[in-house]
């Protein structure tokens, strides 16, 4: 659907359907894997049809997570360089948070924070992909301590992850005019004036 | 296997009470090494008392048969050749659960009632709780429990927690022709076991001592060893194991600090939506774009 022919295409179809894969995978595993991770969170088990399912199907969702993030990240891996302007952005996120974004950097069309949560995303994708098949047990059996350092690295990192994760998907809904752009693909040209002025101004010649 | 009962001191991935009303004696199973002649009753009472047949396996050339604890095989003979002071010793221990005062299993387990511990000291497992995830494999320092390739569930020793239940001793110990497995309160086994190393001391295995380790908080299943220096002589026994702090780092106090943290950050953002308002595009801006667009 074309709302506004001047609207600016920020993701193609293919690229919105891998972001939708990961992330039904990613609520998956959450929902799953916190059913292990403390007594409080077993009841989520039930979504699965009891302890038994999840603890089949997460690490299989896991794999197909992982697959579907590797596709992600070699399409966005270039746009996400960290830049100068980016650290400055980064430095004074704090204006931003407290609601007066007027005087941050121009941004291309990542910002810092951004940019930042892609490459914290990969290594934490990377890292629990390792010692999610460090757990496996139903497959795998590895030597007990790499298993248990897996359980550590695994809890640590998912814990983590799922705190981030709600961060990107608070600043989408923080961020008017924002989710749109994992709907249709598109956003207005004030949106993306306001908020990446420099991809901007490289789409619009402006 | 379940055993309802009221005298359950710890429960599995629960956080309330478990029904603990009843008080029991605490138990313990001796073996004593030095009295083991290798005959495997034990293993054949196991199996038959729990009524489990393991597949028939093939020999590995020496007298381990099954060479390692199975789903199916929850004791096994662990024979050891050792040179000491010029003379062979045929060392053989009965491997199985110990029983921790302090189980690493049971602290790893995320199943609520899949693991649970009587007042009595027996660890026991409720398979029907079970989950199949292999955490207790991972918890245990003594590389005990095994998931069943039939049903992915978690099995191991129970020290016959049905028989103890009305009275009775263990298969194992009820069959041993030797003397070798004794079973009583745990107060009890430690005097014999005292006996039993004056015995050996007498003997010349002035290292003999009792196998009770501290580290998991003591054990409901005890050894008497004549080299009590050198457990490992007895094909790998742990000195002095521990639930490993990997797995008590895991378990521990962090996760319900995460917990707290990954409700923080989903209240956080929620008043931050309700304190600072959503973050709008300009109007001005938009006004702005429109008068360019009618130009
Ligand atoms: C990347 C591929 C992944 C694989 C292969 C994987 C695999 C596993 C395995 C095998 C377990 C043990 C339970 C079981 O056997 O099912 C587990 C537990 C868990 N997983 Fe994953 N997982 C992956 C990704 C994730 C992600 C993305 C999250 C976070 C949202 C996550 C969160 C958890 C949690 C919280 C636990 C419980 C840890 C604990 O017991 O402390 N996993 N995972
Ligand atoms: S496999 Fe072990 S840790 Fe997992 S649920 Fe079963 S008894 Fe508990």
């Amino acid at each position: 659907m074309i709302r506004n022919p001047k609207d600016l295409q920020r993701y193609t179809a293919h690229e919105r359907a891998n972001h939708w894969v990961v992330g039904i995978c990613f609520i998956l595993l959450g929902l799953s894997g916190l059913a292990f991770f403390h007594p409080a969170f077993f009841p989520l088990a039930q979504l699965f049809g009891g302890g038994v399912w999840a603890r089949i199907l997460h690490p299989f969702i896991g794999v197909l997570m992982t697959l579907s993030f590797l596709g992600m990240f070699f399409r966005f891996k270039s746009l996400n360089t960290m830049t100068p302007a980016d650290k400055e952005w980064l430095a004074r996120v704090g204006e931003m948070v407290n609601g007066d974004d007027h005087n941050m950097p121009e941004q291309g069309k990542y910002n810092g924070g951004q940019k930042a949560m892609f490459w914290v995303m990969a290594a934490s994708v990377a890292l629990l992909f390792v010692s999610g098949i460090l757990l496996w047990r139903a497959y795998f059996n590895f030597p007990v301590d790499a298993v248990r350092l897996g359980a550590v690295v695994h809890a640590a990192v998912a814990a983590a992850m799922i705190g981030f994760i709600m961060v990107h998907v608070y600043a989408a809904i923080w961020v008017k005019g924002t989710i749109r752009a994992m709907w249709y693909g598109t956003v207005t040209r004030a949106w993306a004036k306001q908020h990446h002025r420099g991809w901007y101004r490289q789409m619009t010649g402006k | 296997m379940a055993l309802q009962s009221l005298d359950i001191a710890r429960r599995s991935a629960t956080t309330t009470p478990p029904p603990g009303v009843r008080q029991t004696t605490e138990v313990a199973k001796l073996i004593d090494v030095s009295a083991c002649i290798g005959c495997k009753a034990c293993q054949v009472a196991c199996m038959e008392w729990n009524d489990i047949r393991d597949e028939v396996g093939s020999c590995s050339g020496v007298y381990d048969n099954p060479v390692d604890l199975t789903a199916k095989s929850w004791t096994v003979m662990r024979y050891a050749e050792v040179e000491e002071k010029g003379k062979l010793e045929w060392l053989i221990r009965k491997d199985g659960c110990m029983h921790c005062a302090d189980p690493g299993c049971l602290k790893a387990c995320p199943a609520p009632g899949a693991i649970i511990q009587y007042a009595n000291g027996i660890v026991d497992f409720h398979q029907e709780n079970c989950i199949g995830c292999g955490y207790c494999v991972t918890g245990c320092p003594f590389n005990v429990p095994r998931i069943s390739k039939e049903d992915n569930k978690a099995y191991k020793c129970s020290l016959c927690s049905d028989r103890v239940a009305v009275g009775q001793a263990p298969a194992c110990a009820k069959v041993c022709p030797t003397g070798a497995i004794q079973f009583g309160s745990k107060e009890q086994m430690k005097d014999y076991a005292d006996k039993r190393l004056v015995d050996l001391k007498s003997r010349g295995y002035d290292k003999a001592g009792l196998y009770d380790p501290q580290g998991v908080g003591g054990t409901h299943v005890m050894y008497v060893l004549h080299h009590a220096d050198r457990p490992e002589l007895y094909s790998g026994l742990p000195d002095n194991p521990s639930i490993s702090p990997l797995v008590g780092l895991w378990k521990g106090f962090a996760k319900p600090l995460a917990t707290v943290a990954m409700a923080a950050v989903a209240l956080g953002s929620l008043f931050h939506y309700v304190t600072k308002g959503p973050n709008e595009v300009s109007k001005e801006l938009e006004d702005e774009l429109e008068k360019e667009d009618a130009k």
